[in-house]
């Protein structure tokens, strides 16, 4: 009995909860769940939900581990979107690389870096604020981001990538069209590729988490004060935190916008960076196990509800307050800290 | 003399080469602080004035004044979370001009606060290994790939933790939540939390706050114990007059942001400026 909880408690049981639950998506769609067949539009959401875990998980690292408040994670996610789509047209145009796999994992490369750098750039100014202040500048740098996306025109002619400002007038094949967005993409991104992504996702954060690097972005979140005293570079490690979020978000961004044949910069608006942000607040900030869930059973939803037809984002959000309120009964919190084990937090309140 | 028999009634207080008296064993090394006619001025008003202050290898020494006195300041002074706006401070014999909180615990400067600022979600040994940061060192991408220098980092660090809370006898406590220790505990983990950047020159913020008389003794004892274990120098602000009086060798006496005093124990204990600074002035007639 002891051991079960201290395995529920674990890392082990968040990677064994995601294998898990691929290897029965897997089945499902295989068929080999007798009397159960996934439908068309569930099949659609498989990847989307891999790309919102991911997004959950890595806003959570600045959220809940590093303690700032950031409204501008969409902002990331577009930029590795558009960076990936580009970096896939080019590897195919200019090396007429056909594997599909390959290609992946290279615009999300591409889609990491490019975000990690726009994070490098946003996190020097941005990592001096503190609190709201810090909210509104991240709130301001995603707008910037769509704007500027809906000025740029690329295109790619042999292996030469072009890129212009508000001239549409490009040689070549024009990949990235301002306000109309990336259309005709090839949509590469699969199930079993989101799936890597989460992974290396849980990977890099939960590992981050319980190293010396982890622990020092922990103590700043705590006390700042305290953690200067025992010499602990804070910019450093705020920018650690920030970046590596960023980073996820962009390869997150590659795999959803490989996902879909036409993207505009609009699908990122402030709404998406709000939605992430529920994702953490509803599934713990902190917990990265709570942002797995709540990022799936709020993907999953819309489609459940969709025969209440109109009614169907009334119920959405009811749901959303029944199960705020619900998680943040004291009695209920009672309940799970009896069946759970008593655990010191790795994650707490973002201060 | 052995290291263990020191006392604080055998110290003699010799002048140092500044403005100061140093403990005669002291003489032969660099003192690990002098403070040079420190001052800061909040807009007009002058917090610490002309604070002059040297401090030997390995001496303890003691900070009194009234409420207000502005003796948590000189401490945030001396870490550099206030850039003076007088004076120097040589640390180890280095001028901290210009540098921050962080190069100055690098130097060999750490503290505790005297509202407790421990990291209370996190456990007792995290506690310290976040002390030990800049001691035991391996890089975010070991960390994330759980490379050979994570293993062996995190073993040292477990190693050297315990070691450290074993001063306290703390090792059974490694795994619980600081924030739920007594508060007494938590004042002695902040103590080891301080001690795990390898100080030369520790801070202490009111130390005994909150605690009873026989924990009082018992750090008493500790304060006495890390300074001959750990050859260092400890300077700490304390009202619990049985402490200061019991255990610091030098004694600075601060009031309205000036030194009004120093000396040994007796010597503060007869100064009539002492006196009066705490009890007030006896009316004439």
């Amino acid at each position: 009995m002891k051991k079960i909880k201290r395995f529920l408690s674990g890392n082990a049981a968040t990677y064994a909860m995601v294998v898990i639950a691929f290897l029965l998506c897997q089945l499902a769609l295989s068929g080999l769940i007798p009397g159960f067949k996934m439908s068309r539009s569930f099949r659609g959401q498989l990847v989307p939900i891999c790309t919102w875990i991911v997004m959950a998980v890595s806003l959570n690292l600045t959220v809940g581990i590093s303690g700032e408040l950031s409204l501008g994670h969409a902002g990331f996610m577009s930029v590795g979107a558009f960076s990936g789509i580009i970096m896939s047209a080019w590897l195919l145009s200019a090396f007429e690389m056909e594997n599909e796999t390959v290609r992946l994992i290279l615009a999300m490369l591409a889609g990491g870096a490019v975000a990690g750098i726009a994070g490098v750039i946003i996190g020097i100014p941005v990592l001096r604020l503190r609190g709201d202040y810090l909210a509104i500048v991240t709130l301001a740098f995603g707008e910037i981001i769509r704007n500027v996306l809906n000025c740029l025109y690329f295109s790619v002619d042999g292996s030469a990538l072009h890129v212009s400002f508000n001239n549409p007038n490009l040689p070549g094949n024009v990949i990235y069209k301002g306000p109309t967005g990336a259309v005709g993409n090839k949509t590469i991104s699969t199930f079993t590729m989101g799936f890597c992504l989460v992974i290396f996702t849980l990977i890099v954060v939960l590992n981050l988490v319980n190293s010396r690097s982890g622990r020092a972005i922990m103590a700043i979140r705590d006390s700042r004060i305290a953690a200067e005293s025992v010499g602990i570079n804070v910019t450093k490690y705020k920018m650690m935190a920030f970046v590596t979020s960023a980073v996820l978000a962009g390869m997150a961004g590659a795999l959803y916008g490989l996902n879909l044949s036409t993207v505009t910069a609009a699908k990122f608006k402030f709404d998406t960076s709000i939605l992430v942000l529920v994702f953490v607040v509803l599934g713990g900030i902190g917990s990265i196990r709570g942002s797995i869930i709540a990022a799936t059973l709020l993907t999953v939803l819309p489609e459940v509800l969709r025969e209440f037809g109109d009614y169907r984002m009334l119920i959405y959000a009811i749901v959303l307050i029944v199960v705020m309120l619900f998680t943040n009964s004291p009695s209920i919190r009672q309940f799970f800290g009896r069946i759970l084990p008593h655990r010191t937090r790795k994650g707490g309140d973002a201060q | 003399m052995s290291v263990s028999n020191r006392k604080h009634s055998t110290t003699r207080m010799v002048p140092a080469p500044s403005q100061g008296i140093i403990p005669e064993r002291d003489l032969g090394s660099r003192p690990v602080l002098e403070a040079r006619h420190l001052g800061i001025e909040f807009g007009g008003l002058h917090a610490v004035e002309d604070f002059n202050l040297i401090i030997g290898r390995t001496e303890i020494a003691g900070l009194i004044g009234p409420n207000g006195a502005g003796k948590t300041t000189v401490f945030n002074l001396l870490t550099k979370v206030y850039q003076p706006t007088m004076g120097t401070i040589l640390l180890n014999g280095r001028d901290t001009a210009g540098m921050n909180t962080i190069q100055a615990n690098r130097l060999g400067i750490a503290r505790t606060f005297q509202n407790i600022r421990l990291f209370g979600n996190m456990t007792v040994e995290d506690n310290v290994r976040i002390g030990l940061h800049n001691q035991l060192r391996y890089g975010m991408f070991s960390g994330i790939l759980r490379l050979p220098a994570y293993w062996k980092g995190e073993r040292a660090q477990h190693e050297r933790a315990m070691d450290l809370l074993s001063i306290f006898d703390m090792q059974d406590l490694a795994g619980h939540q600081a924030g739920s220790l007594p508060y007494g505990a938590q004042r002695r983990l902040e103590i080891v939390r301080a001690l795990a950047t390898n100080p030369s020159l520790l801070l202490l913020d009111e130390p005994a706050a909150g605690m009873n008389p026989h924990e009082t003794d018992e750090l008493m004892a500790n304060i006495t114990k890390i300074r001959d274990q750990f050859h260092i120098a400890i300077l700490l602000i304390e009202h619990d007059m049985n402490l200061v009086m019991g255990i610091c060798e030098g004694i600075c006496v601060l009031n309205y942001g000036r030194i009004i005093a120093k000396g040994t124990a007796s010597e503060i204990q007869q100064n009539p400026v002492v006196i009066e600074a705490y009890l007030g002035k006896r009316k004439e007639g």
